[in-house]
C-alpha cells in the first residue's frame, strides 16, 4: 500500500470538523423545509400546515444524528450526513409533494406515502445510530464474513421463493403487518462485507497465480470459481426475479473490488466480458428485459405503435424536457402524467427534473457525486485492507445504484428497477442506505482518528527476545 | 490498493459526468422538441389553462370557453352556430387538437405568441392569468349564413370575397358539425367524434368542402377560357363572331364528337353568346386553339395549381399538362380541370375587380387581450390575370348571360348580376349526378362590392332537375343580396 500525500492520511491531530457538519445540518434541514413551503403556496397558497411538525421532526432526526455523531464517531467525514439528510428531507418534500395529486394517490395505489416514509425514515435513522453506538469498530464485520455470504444469498434468493411479482420484477417479501420488503436493498451492504472479508484474504492469490495470455493476466481456473458463481448469480437474480438492476449492482461491484484487492486490469475485462454477455443473452430470452431495451432505444414510441398510448418512459422524457433549464417550480409540474405508483419511486428524478429543472437535478446529481466522493476518500483514507475495500465497496454500490437509477430514468441506459437512494419512496431503500452511510462514516471515523500516543514498543524487544533465544 | 481506487473513483466521476451530459442533453438540447410533442399532455394541458382567445365576426365573438370540472383541462371551447361557422373557425379540441382558425392562430388564441410576449409579462407582474388574443375576420354573419340556410340539406359549399380587397365575407361547406360536441374529453365527446368520420358518416361532415375539395368547374371555367382567348389576342371582340363549328370535334381523336347543351345556337358564335348559351363547342375549341401551355399559363394567373393561405390552407386547384383532346375539355372545366370553390369566386372576383385578383384572405386583424393590435391585413393585389379592357368585355358577356336567363335576381337593388353557371359532369362515363355551379358578382356604381361561387353536389335525384342556375343561383343571389343589404346599411 503507498503511503499518499492525500490530506485525510494523516496522524496528526486533526479538527474534528463537527462544527462544519452541524452548520451544514441546518442548511439540510433548512432547505427541504424551504421547499415543503414552496409546494405548499403553490398547490394551495398557504403554508402547508403539517409545515412545522415536518421541520422539527426532521430537525430532530438530524440533530439526534448529529450528536450521536458527535459522541460515537467524532472524526466521522463531515459532508456525508449533511447530505445524506438533505436527500432524504428533499425525498420527503417530493414524495408528500406528488401525494397531492389525486390521480396517483388513490387507494389502490397506496394513498398517501409521505407519512410512511417519514417513519422508515426514522427507521433508517434508528439504524444508523445504531451502527454507530454498537459498531465500534469496522473490523469486527470481517469476522462474519462467510456469515455475511449466507445471509446476502438468503436474502436475495428469498423473493424467488416467498416473493410476489410487482411491475414485472420480483423483488420484494411480504411480510405481514410491517409491508413489502426488498431484501435486494440490505443484501447489498452484506454482500459488500462478504467481498471485503473475502477478498482480504484471497487477494495474494488472485493477484499473483495468474498466466500470461495475449499480454493479458487470465486468473487461474480455481481463482476464477467464485467469480463464476458471483456472475451466476446475478444472472439468476436477473433471469428469476427480472431484476436487471440488482444483478448488474452485484455484479460491478465484485468486479470493483476484485480490481481494487488484486490491482489487475485483467478482472476488469474479464468482467465486462462476462457481464455483457449475461447482459446481451437475458435481452434477448426474457420478455420483461428486452421490452425495456426496446422502450430504451425508443423512448417516444406509443406503446403499441401509433395507438397514442403513450408510455412511461415517455413520460418521464416528456417530463425531463417540460422542465427544461429552470424547471416549473415545485408543484407546478406534470410529472403525475407518469402515473402509476412508479412516480414516486422510481421515477422520482422526473419530477426533480420537471419542476426543479436542469439545475435542480444537476446540483442534486452533484450532492450524489459528492456523497460518493466523500465514501471514496474515506476508502484512501482508510488504513486497513479491509476498511478499505469495504468503503470503496460501499461508494462503489452507491454511485453504481445512482449511475443505474438516474441514467435509466433519463434514457442514457435501459430502465432498472431501481431505487434512487434516499430520494425514492420505499421503506427498504432508505433504512438501508442510512446503515450504508452509517458505515462509511465509521469507517472514516476510525481512519481520521489521531493514532494512540505510541505505546512503549514491547511488540520489537519480545521480538528480540525470541530471536536471541 | 490506492493506484487501483483512485481509478475507481475517477471511474465513478465519469460515470456522474455521463449522467450530467445526458441530463443536459435531455433538458437543454431536447427540451424543445419534448416540451412540444405531439405526445405531450401538457401542450394541451396549457392550451385549455387559460380561457382562449375568440374569433370575431362583425365585432362580435362566435366562439367562447366554458370552465370544466374534472379533468386536466380547466376551460373547453364552445361556439355559437357551430355548425355555420365550423368551416372557418374549424375545431379546437382538447382530444383531438385544432384545425383552421383555431389551429393557425392558436398561440395567439392561447396568448403564447411572442408578439403578446409584453402582455404576457405585464399580466404576470400584476398577478393576473395569461390571456389570449382575438381573431377579428373578414367575414359576414349575415351573407354565411344566407349561404348556409341557402344549401341547407345540401351538400355543397359556398364562397364569397369582396372582390375590390379579397375579403372571404362567406366561406360555407355542408353537411357541416358542431365542433362544441367535441371539444371536451369525456366518452360523448369521442362518440361525436367518432361519429363524425368520414368511415362513420360517408356525407364527410368534416371535409371543408370550400376550401379543401375540388371539384369539375364545368362551363364556369369557360370564363378563364374567354379570357386567356381576348388577353392572347385569339379573339378582339367578345362581340367577334368565331367559326367553331357544332358540334365540335376533338382534336386527334377518330371523330369523337363534343355536342351542346342546346343545339344550333353555338354554330360559328361569339363569346358573348358562347358565354349566354354555354357553348362547350366554342370554349373548347379556343382551349384547343391556344394550347395546353398557354391555358396552363392562364389557369395560374388564378391560382390554379398551387395551395392558397387565407390564412388557412386551401388545397391547389389543378390544371394539368395534357394532351390535346383532354386539353380541349379542360377548357370548358371537365375532364383533368379541377377547381375549388374558393378558386371559382376568385375567378369571379377577378371579372368584377376591373382583371385585379386581390389575395383573398379571412383575417382582418390579430387583436391582443389589451386591444392593441398585433397584425393589420393590408389588401394585397395576387395578379393580374386580364385587362381592364378584357374584364368589362366580359362582365358585360356575363351580366348579359344572367339576364337572359331564368336567375330571378329580382330581389337585389342597387346593383347589376354577372354569372356564369355550370353542370359539371363526373363519374366514371359521367354516371354519377353532376354538380350544380355558379360563379356570379354584383356590380354597383363603386364597384363591386362581392362575388360569389357556388356549388351544390346532390342538389336533386334527377339529372334532368339539376342546373347551375336552378339550384346554385338561387343562393349566389340570397348571399349578394345579404352582402349587399349590409353595405348600404354600412
Amino acid at each position: 500500500m503507498s503511503q499518499t500525500s492525500n490530506t485525510t492520511v494523516s496522524t496528526g491531530g486533526l479538527p474534528s470538523r463537527r462544527n462544519t457538519e452541524l452548520a451544514m445540518l441546518v442548511f439540510a434541514v433548512l432547505i427541504p423545509v424551504l421547499a415543503y413551503a414552496n409546494v405548499g403556496l403553490a398547490k394551495e397558497e398557504t403554508l402547508p400546515a403539517g409545515m412545522l411538525g415536518y421541520g422539527l421532526g426532521l430537525g430532530l432526526l438530524a440533530g439526534v444524528a448529529h450528536l450521536v455523531v458527535r459522541r460515537y464517531a467524532p472524526y466521522a467525514d463531515p459532508l456525508m450526513l449533511p447530505i445524506a439528510t438533505l436527500l432524504n428531507g428533499l425525498g420527503l418534500v417530493l414524495i408528500w409533494r406528488l401525494d397531492q395529486e389525486p390521480g396517483i394517490t388513490t387507494d389502490s395505489l397506496g394513498g398517501p406515502m409521505a407519512p410512511d416514509q417519514l417513519i422508515w425514515s426514522t427507521v433508517g435513522v434508528a439504524l444508523f445510530l445504531a451502527v454507530l453506538i454498537f459498531l465500534k469498530d469496522h473490523r469486527i464485520l470481517q469476522r462474519y464474513t462467510y456469515i455475511s455470504m449466507v445471509v446476502a444469498l438468503i436474502l436475495l434468493a428469498s423473493p424467488i421463493i416467498v416473493g410476489e411479482e410487482i411491475n414485472g420484477a420480483r423483488i420484494w417479501i411480504s411480510i405481514p403487518g410491517v409491508g413489502s420488503l426488498q431484501p435486494g436493498e440490505f443484501a447489498k451492504i452484506i454482500i459488500a462485507v462478504f467481498f471485503a472479508g473475502y477478498l482480504m484474504v484471497k487477494r495474494d492469490a488472485l493477484a499473483l497465480a495468474s498466466r500470461r495470455v495475449m499480454g493479458v493476466y487470465l486468473p487461474r481456473g480455481r481463482d476464477m470459481g467464485p467469480i463464476l458463481v458471483i456472475w451466476a448469480i446475478s444472472l439468476m437474480i436477473l433471469v428469476f426475479e427480472t431484476d436487471l438492476g440488482t444483478s448488474l449492482l452485484f455484479f460491478g461491484i465484485f468486479v470493483v473490488m476484485l480490481y481494487v484487492a488484486t490491482e489487475r486490469t485483467s478482472w476488469i475485462i474479464f468482467g465486462l466480458l462476462l457481464s455483457a454477455s449475461g447482459a446481451v443473452f437475458v435481452a434477448n430470452t426474457n420478455s420483461h428485459v428486452g421490452l425495456r431495451v426496446h422502450n430504451w432505444l425508443n423512448p417516444l414510441e406509443n406503446d403499441p405503435p401509433g395507438s397514442g398510448q403513450v408510455t412511461e418512459t415517455a413520460q418521464a422524457m416528456f417530463a425531463f424536457g417540460s422542465g427544461g433549464l429552470f424547471g416549473s417550480g415545485l408543484g407546478q409540474g406534470y410529472s403525475r402524467l407518469i402515473g402509476g405508483i412508479a412516480t414516486k419511486s422510481d421515477y422520482i428524478l422526473a419530477t426533480v427534473g420537471e419542476e426543479l429543472g436542469l439545475t435542480g437535478l444537476m446540483a442534486v446529481i452533484l450532492l450524489y457525486a459528492l456523497l460518493i466522493e466523500r465514501g471514496m476518500r474515506t476508502a484512501l483514507a482508510a488504513r486497513d485492507p479491509f476498511g478499505k475495500l469495504l468503503a470503496v465497496g460501499l461508494s462503489g454500490i452507491f454511485a453504481i445504484q445512482v449511475f443505474v437509477v438516474a441514467g435509466g430514468v433519463t434514457g442514457l441506459i435501459p430502465l432498472t428497477g431501481m431505487t434512487m437512494p434516499f430520494l425514492a419512496q420505499g421503506g427498504s431503500s432508505v433504512i438501508a442506505n442510512w446503515a450504508l452511510v452509517a458505515l462509511l462514516l465509521r469507517i472514516s471515523d476510525t481512519a481520521r482518528r489521531p493514532a494512540p500516543a505510541p505505546a512503549p514498543s514491547l511488540d520489537a524487544e519480545q521480538t528480540q527476545v525470541v530471536r536471541t533465544t | 490498493m490506492n493506484k487501483p481506487m483512485r481509478r475507481v473513483a475517477v471511474f465513478c466521476g465519469l460515470l456522474i459526468l455521463a449522467l450530467l451530459v445526458r441530463v443536459n442533453w435531455v433538458q437543454f438540447v431536447q427540451a424543445d422538441d419534448l416540451q412540444n410533442h405531439e405526445d405531450n399532455r401538457r401542450v394541451t394541458i396549457e392550451r385549455y389553462a387559460h380561457p382562449r382567445g375568440d374569433i370575431i365576426v362583425d365585432g362580435e365573438p362566435i366562439t367562447g370557453s366554458v370552465e370544466t370540472e374534472g379533468s386536466d383541462f380547466a376551460y373547453k371551447r364552445t361556439w355559437t352556430d357551430g355548425e355555420m361557422w365550423a368551416p372557418v373557425t374549424g375545431y379546437a379540441s382538447q382530444v383531438y387538437g385544432t384545425t383552421f382558425l383555431e389551429g393557425v392562430y392558436d398561440s395567439i388564441l392561447t396568448g403564447d405568441d411572442d408578439r403578446l410576449f409584453f402582455n404576457r409579462t405585464i399580466d404576470m407582474l400584476t398577478g393576473e392569468d395569461q390571456r389570449g388574443g382575438n381573431v377579428v375576420t373578414t367575414l359576414d354573419a349575415e351573407a354565411q349564413r344566407a349561404a348556409f340556410e341557402g344549401l341547407g340539406d345540401n351538400k355543397g359549399a359556398v364562397v364569397a370575397l369582396d372582390p375590390r380587397t379579397g375579403e372571404i365575407l362567406a366561406l360555407v361547406s355542408t353537411p357541416s358539425y358542431d365542433p362544441s360536441t367535441f371539444a371536451g374529453g369525456s366518452g360523448d365527446d369521442s362518440d361525436a367524434w367518432d361519429a363524425l368520420q368520414p368511415e362513420n358518416n360517408p356525407d364527410d361532415p368534416m371535409l371543408n368542402r370550400a376550401l379543401r375539395e375540388t371539384y369539375p368547374p364545368g362551363s364556369t371555367f369557360k370564363i378563364v377560357t374567354a379570357a386567356a382567348a381576348l388577353e392572347n389576342g385569339l379573339v378582339d371582340d367578345v362581340n367577334e363572331n368565331l367559326d367553331y363549328p357544332d358540334p365540335y370535334i376533338l382534336p386527334d381523336t377518330n371523330d369523337v364528337e363534343l355536342p351542346n347543351q342546346i343545339a344550333g345556337v353555338c354554330e360559328d358564335a361569339s363569346i358573348r353568346e358562347a358565354i349566354r348559351w354555354s357553348c362547350n363547342s366554342v370554349f373548347a375549341g379556343l382551349s384547343n386553339d391556344l394550347g395546353n401551355e398557354t391555358m396552363i399559363e392562364a389557369a395560374e394567373q388564378y391560382g390554379y395549381n398551387e395551395e392558397l393561405f387565407v390564412p388557412v390552407r386551401a388545397t391547389a386547384s389543378s390544371y394539368p399538362e395534357d394532351n390535346r383532346p383532354q386539353n380541349a375539355q379542360a377548357g370548358i372545366g371537365q375532364a383533368s380541370n379541377r377547381a375549388t370553390p374558393l378558386q371559382m369566386a376568385m375567378v369571379a372576383a377577378a371579372v368584377a375587380n376591373d382583371g385585379s385578383l386581390m389575395q383573398p384572405y379571412m383575417v382582418d386583424q390579430l387583436v391582443a387581450p389589451n386591444l392593441n393590435v398585433v397584425e393589420q391585413h393590408e389588401p394585397d393585389e395576387m395578379s393580374r390575370p386580364m385587362s381592364a379592357d378584357t374584364a368589362q368585355q366580359l362582365q358585360d358577356a356575363m351580366e348579359y348571360m344572367v339576364e337572359e336567363s331564368s336567375i330571378d335576381t329580382s330581389s337585389v337593388e342597387g346593383a347589376t348580376i354577372g354569372g356564369k353557371t355550370g353542370t359539371a359532369q363526373h363519374g366514371e362515363n359521367n354516371e354519377e349526378l353532376p354538380y350544380a355551379w355558379f360563379i356570379s358578382y354584383a356590380m354597383t356604381d363603386e364597384g363591386s362590392p362581392v362575388a360569389v361561387a357556388v356549388v351544390v353536389e346532390d342538389g336533386s335525384d334527377e339529372r334532368d332537375q339539376i342546373s347551375g342556375s336552378g339550384l346554385a343561383a338561387p343562393i349566389a343571389i340570397d348571399v349578394i343580396e345579404a352582402v349587399l343589404e349590409g353595405e348600404n346599411a354600412g
